[in-house]
């Protein structure tokens, strides 16, 4: 599971009221190299909840990678970003899409509700009681 | 007979001498394309209509059906048992038993049904009508099973996140390192996540398993709030029978969307494929459900055509949702009321969802006299 997903993921069990942002505690992640694109990154940006994002690199144990207020948009279309390992651009695109969360653990903020990942999959599924009805 | 642990079941995939008449048969059938049509049927009034209510499987002597004739029977494509009169995966046992793991490298592994799928879903993505800016989109991949319906998604450049109840689906799509984001969640439980924020949904092959509702919490929805304003969500499915389609028709309705139904080859018992295509936001009487391209029989190009089977069909006629296969036995509904079977079986239900319900007694379900 990338970041991007766990910005979007929400705990949906009963008793949740936002189930959201869900706590990351993470055992193991990776890279994988991807292309970035600043069209779409631009695009997401006013979909990300930036504070959750930035959270998520911290729990990563990457404080210095995102700024603490997301970048604008102009830094993400600036010349050249897509090229310069430091830009703006490419610090999101490696928080968003480049970050996988292999073995973990997603807690829901309202119950602490945990729902493991194994092998990048968080299992999302509930209990027949946990169902909202 | 097959128990729903074995992994005997052989329904998937083909075998070589069957791959090549059926290839045989396509070359056939090529001769004789002609242009599909289809209807958009509007689904404009998001509060009337019945109840969505999951035929519940009937317990486990259900789940064990008899394959009889199954050695004729062969292995077929999924949509091609579609076609014939035989038991559909749904109805054989809950998606994450019946997609084990042999059945899921069996499903991954046939050409056929990649090819399938990959049609189906390209068509789907026609139909979300997604902005021609060339920019990736986040989708949602409803059932995305082992990944072949999201690798179309990927080589059209989006990127997407895919969620299936079956964990061997899943393993296989990890085997196939799909690059989109992978979530074991059940649909008919809804899967949390933040109301805005997806730019479409698909879900391919997939829906028609919710019309069988296999644990009593179940209680399918579409849950869809994640969807940005205007974007759209296509759903293609199987539908059993008419009943089934409405009934998924109107959980959609029911939830609040605007849409409608899209029907390719609806004369086709194999080729015939339904896309139900939602809007999201408040529906409005003219939401854009591509129904005018539908009635003037321009919407499909030949390039949809599709599938071997497809030419052996009547002419492509213009139906809304159109009855596949033999009618379900006649619902027991009197004139004065669903009568007294329907209702225990409905306090059934209620109680195995933990609810209060009055004792069954004597009385139950009887007609209330009139006093005065
Ligand atoms: C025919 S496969 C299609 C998979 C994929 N969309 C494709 O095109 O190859 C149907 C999938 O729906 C999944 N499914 C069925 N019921 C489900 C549910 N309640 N929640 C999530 N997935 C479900 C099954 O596990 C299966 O992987």
């Amino acid at each position: 599971m990338r970041l991007l997903t766990h910005n979007m993921l929400a705990s949906n069990a009963r008793g949740a009221s936002t189930g959201y942002p869900l706590k990351l505690q993470v055992v193991k992640w990776t890279t994988k190299e991807a292309e970035p694109n600043a069209d779409f990154l631009r695009g997401m940006l006013p979909k990300l909840d930036w504070a959750a994002l930035v959270a998520a690199t911290h729990s990563l144990g990457l404080p210095g990678l995102l700024p603490e207020s997301p970048p604008t948009d102009a830094e993400l279309s600036a010349d050249g970003a897509a090229d310069d390992e430091g830009s703006a651009l490419r610090r999101l695109h490696r928080a968003l899409l480049e970050i996988h969360i292999e073995e973990g653990t997603l807690v829901c903020p309202d119950t602490e509700r945990c729902f493991p990942i194994s092998k990048g999959v968080p299992n999302m599924l509930l209990h027949e009681d946990e169902v909202r009805n | 007979m097959v128990t729903h642990g074995g992994g005997g079941w052989r329904r998937f995939g083909k075998t070589a001498a069957e791959r090549a008449r059926a290839s045989a048969s396509a070359a056939a059938a090529g001769v004789r394309r002609r242009s599909p049509r289809c209807v958009g049927e509007f689904i404009g009034d998001p509060c009337s209509g019945e109840k969505w209510e999951p035929s519940l499987r009937r317990g486990a002597s259900s789940r064990l059906i008899s394959c009889g004739g199954g050695a004729r029977r062969g292995e077929k494509g999924e949509e091609e048992r579609r076609g014939e009169r035989m038991p559909r995966p749904e109805v054989q046992a809950p998606p994450e038993i019946f997609y084990n793991e042999s059945e899921a490298r069996k499903y991954t592994t046939s050409s056929r049904i990649i090819e399938i799928q990959s049609r189906i879903t390209e068509r789907a993505l026609e139909l979300l009508a997604l902005p021609n800016d060339g920019v990736p989109k986040l989708l949602l991949d409803i059932g995305c099973g082992s990944g072949l319906s999201g690798e179309t998604l990927t080589e059209q450049g989006h990127h997407w996140i895919g969620y299936d109840i079956s964990k061997s689906m899943l393993d296989v799509a990890l085997e196939r390192e799909t690059e989109g984001d992978l979530l074991h969640a059940d649909m008919g439980q809804g899967l949390g996540l933040r109301p805005g924020v997806i730019d479409g949904a698909i879900s391919i092959s997939a829906v028609q398993w919710l019309c069988n509702a296999d644990k009593s919490c179940h209680n399918p929805r579409l849950r869809l709030k994640c969807l940005a304003r205007g974007a759209r969500a296509v759903l293609q499915f199987y539908a059993d029978n008419v009943k089934q389609s409405e009934m998924i028709v109107t959980a959609a309705m029911r939830a609040g969307f605007a849409g409608g139904v899209v029907v390719d080859w609806p004369h086709s018992s194999k080729a015939k494929k339904s896309y139900l295509v939602l809007t999201c936001g408040p529906p409005s009487l003219n939401s854009s459900l591509p129904k005018g391209k539908g009635q003037d029989g321009a919407m499909c190009s030949d390039d949809d055509e599709s599938d071997d089977g497809s030419g052996d069909d009547g002419e492509a006629q213009t139906v809304g949702i159109y009855e596949r296969n033999r009618p379900k036995k006649r619902q027991k509904t009197k004139k004065n009321g669903k009568g007294k079977s329907w209702l225990l079986n409905k306090k059934e239900q209620m109680r195995k969802r933990g609810r209060e319900v009055p004792a069954d007694t004597k009385y139950t379900g009887r007609k209330r006299k009139s006093y005065f």
